[in-house]
C-alpha cells in the first residue's frame, strides 16, 4: 500500500485523513464517553447522511457544483448539533430523547432525498461505510481545518470542558459559561462526525468515537491518560483498518472497526489476566 | 465589608408551591454559619439563589456588595454539593485532577505556569490530608474521602465564601466528627467565611458560630448556644412543627 500512496493521490488524501480522523474522534469521543453522551455521534451521523443525500440530489438534478456532498452533509451535521442542544434544554429530565428524535428525522429525511436522487448508488455505499478511495485534495484541507479548530479550542478549554463533564453544577457556579461551551463542543462534534464519515462512514462513525475510549478507560489511571491511550487505539485501529481494507477491497468503515474491537476484546483479557496474577501473587 | 451576603426579602416559588416567603439574612465575614431546617424547608433553594443557579423572582441578593445578577464568580464564591457524592464513579480522573477543576476560574489566555498549579493543588490536597491520594482514581475512594477530596477542589482557588450542601450526606458517622473539625479549621485558619446546610442540627450546633433555622422563612438567626439552651417546646415554636434534635454521643 505505500506504494500506492505515494502514486495515487486519492489514497494518500484517504490516509491522511485517516490519520487526522484517528486523532480527532477519540479525542472528542473521551469527553462524549465520560458525559455518557455516546449515542449523540449516532444521531448527527444521520442527520449527516440526510445532508449528504441531500446533496447528492442536488447534484444530481441541479448539477450544483460549488457545493459538494461532503459540504452539506458539514452542514446539517451543524444544524443538527445545534437542534439536539436545544432539544436538551426542552426536555430537561429526558435529556437522551434528543438523541432518537435528531436521529429519526435525520434517516427519515435521508431516504426521502436518496429516493428523490433516484435510489442508491455507489455514491452513497461509500458513504454509509467509507472509503480508501473518495478524499479529494479539497475535502483533505476541510480535514485539516476542523484538526486545527479542533485542537485549538481543546488546548484553551481543556479544563473547561474537563469540569463540566465531571460536575456540571460546580462548573457553573465557578464561573465557566456552560452553555456557549456546550455548543461550541456540539459543533466540534458535529465537524469531527462529517469529516470521519469519509473513512469509516455513516453507519460506524460512533464507533470510532466510542470504541478506543471503551478500551482506553479499561487502562488509564487519569482522563489525560484515558485521552491519550483512545488517540493511540484509535491510530492503530485507522492505520490497519486502512491496509487490510485496501488489500481485501473491503470498506474501511468494516476493517478499522473490528480492529478497534480486538484492541478491545484483547484489552479486556490482558486486563483479566493481570489482575487475577496480581491477586495470586 | 462586613457582610458577604445580605439577602432582603426573598420569595421564591415553584410553580405554585410557595418554598421561601419573604426570607432576610446576612452572612458575616469570617463566620462559620448552619442552616438548617427539615426537608423541603427551601435550604438548597437558597443556596441555588446565592450562587445564581436558580433565577431570583422576588426581593434581592447581595454578593460582595454587589447585587447577584451582577455579580461574577471569579473565585469568591465555591461550593461543595450534595450530589458531589453521586458523580459517575466510573470517572477516569484522579484525585488531583478532581482538585484541579477548582482552578477554571483563574485559567485565562495568560495562563499561570503548570508548576504553580501543582504547587496549589498539592497543598489543597494537604489541608484536607488526602496527599497520598493524589494519583489515586476518584472512584476507587471511599465516601468520606472523595467528599475531602470535593472540599480541597473548591478551596483550592482560595475562595472567601464556601457553601456546603449536606456535604456529610454518605459520610458514616465516625467521619463526619472529622469532617466538621476539618470545617472548623479552614473557617479559624484560613479565615474561610462558610455556610453549611444539613438537617441535622444535633453535630452542627458545637462547630457553627451562627445558626439559621429556615424552614419556608427564617425561624431563628443567632448563636448556636442560645439554641440549645432553648427547651424542646420553643424550639418547635421556632422551628416549625416537626423538629427533632439529633443528639450524638462520641
Amino acid at each position: 500500500m505505500l506504494d500506492a500512496i505515494l502514486n495515487f493521490e486519492i489514497l494518500r488524501n484517504t490516509f491522511y485523513t485517516g490519520l487526522i480522523v484517528g486523532l480527532l474522534a477519540p479525542l472528542l469521543g473521551t469527553f462524549i464517553v465520560v458525559r455518557r453522551l455516546s449515542l449523540i455521534a449516532d444521531g448527527l451521523s444521520h442527520v449527516t447522511l440526510a445532508g449528504i443525500s441531500f446533496g447528492l440530489f442536488m447534484q444530481k438534478k441541479y448539477t450544483l457544483l460549488a457545493l459538494t456532498p461532503f459540504h452539506t452533509g458539514i452542514i446539517f451535521s451543524i444544524i443538527g448539533a445545534i437542534v439536539i442542544e436545544n432539544l436538551r434544554g426542552v426536555y430537561k429530565a429526558f435529556q437522551e430523547i434528543a438523541i432518537p428524535i435528531t436521529l429519526s428525522i435525520g434517516v427519515g429525511l435521508s431516504v426521502v432525498f436518496i429516493a428523490m436522487a433516484d435510489g442508491i448508488n455507489t455514491d452513497i455505499y461509500a458513504y454509509l461505510f467509507g472509503s480508501v478511495a473518495a478524499v479529494s485534495r479539497s475535502d483533505l484541507y476541510l480535514v485539516l481545518f476542523t484538526a486545527v479548530f479542533v485542537i485549538v479550542v481543546i488546548t484553551f478549554l481543556y479544563k473547561e470542558l474537563f469540569a463540566l463533564s465531571f460536575d456540571e453544577e460546580f462548573a457553573t457556579v465557578s464561573g465557566i459559561r456552560a452553555k456557549i461551551i456546550h455548543y461550541l463542543f456540539i459543533i466540534m462534534t458535529a465537524l469531527v462526525i462529517a469529516a470521519s464519515i469519509r473513512i469509516v462512514g455513516v453507519l460506524l462513525v460512533s464507533a470510532l468515537m466510542t470504541l478506543p475510549v471503551a478500551t482506553a478507560m479499561r487502562i488509564a489511571k487519569s482522563f489525560k491518560q484515558t485521552i491519550v491511550y483512545s488517540i493511540i487505539f484509535g491510530e492503530v485501529a485507522v492505520i490497519i483498518g486502512l491496509i487490510t481494507g485496501y488489500y481485501l477491497e473491503i470498506p474501511p468503515g468494516g476493517t478499522i472497526v473490528i480492529t478497534s474491537a480486538i484492541l478491545l476484546g484483547l484489552t479486556l483479557l490482558i486486563k483479566k489476566w493481570y489482575l487475577a496474577y496480581i491477586y495470586k501473587g | 465589608m462586613a457582610n458577604l451576603i445580605t439577602v432582603n426579602g426573598v420569595t421564591h416559588r415553584y410553580d405554585k408551591h410557595k418554598v421561601l416567603e419573604d426570607v432576610s439574612f446576612t452572612i458575616e465575614k469570617g463566620s462559620f454559619v448552619g442552616l438548617v431546617g427539615p426537608n423541603g424547608s427551601g435550604k438548597t433553594t437558597i443556596i441555588k439563589l446565592i450562587l445564581g443557579l436558580e433565577k431570583l423572582q422576588k426581593g434581592s441578593i447581595e454578593a460582595f456588595g454587589k447585587p447577584i445578577e451582577k455579580f461574577h464568580n471569579k473565585g469568591h464564591v465555591s461550593f461543595v454539593s450534595q450530589k458531589a457524592n453521586s458523580f459517575s464513579r466510573g470517572f477516569p480522573a484522579t484525585a488531583k485532577e478532581v482538585v484541579s477543576m477548582g482552578l477554571t476560574s483563574k485559567v485565562s489566555l495568560l495562563r499561570p505556569t503548570t508548576k504553580k498549579y501543582e504547587y496549589l493543588i498539592f497543598e489543597a490536597l494537604d489541608r484536607v490530608n488526602m496527599m497520598e491520594y493524589a494519583n489515586h482514581n476518584i472512584g476507587d475512594l471511599s465516601g468520606g474521602q472523595q467528599q475531602r477530596i470535593f472540599i480541597a477542589r473548591a478551596i483550592v482557588n482560595n475562595p472567601s465564601l464556601l457553601i456546603l450542601d449536606e456535604p456529610t450526606v454518605g459520610v458514616d458517622t465516625e467521619n463526619v466528627e472529622q469532617f466538621y473539625q476539618l470545617l472548623s479549621q479552614l473557617n479559624e485558619e484560613l479565615g474561610i467565611t462558610l455556610i453549611l446546610v444539613s438537617h441535622d442540627i444535633g453535630t452542627i450546633t458545637t462547630h457553627v458560630t451562627d445558626l439559621l433555622c429556615l424552614n419556608k422563612s427564617v425561624h431563628y438567626h443567632g448563636n448556636p448556644s442560645d439554641f440549645e439552651h432553648m427547651t424542646d417546646e420553643q424550639r418547635s415554636k421556632i422551628y416549625g412543627h416537626d423538629m427533632h434534635t439529633i443528639t450524638h454521643d462520641h
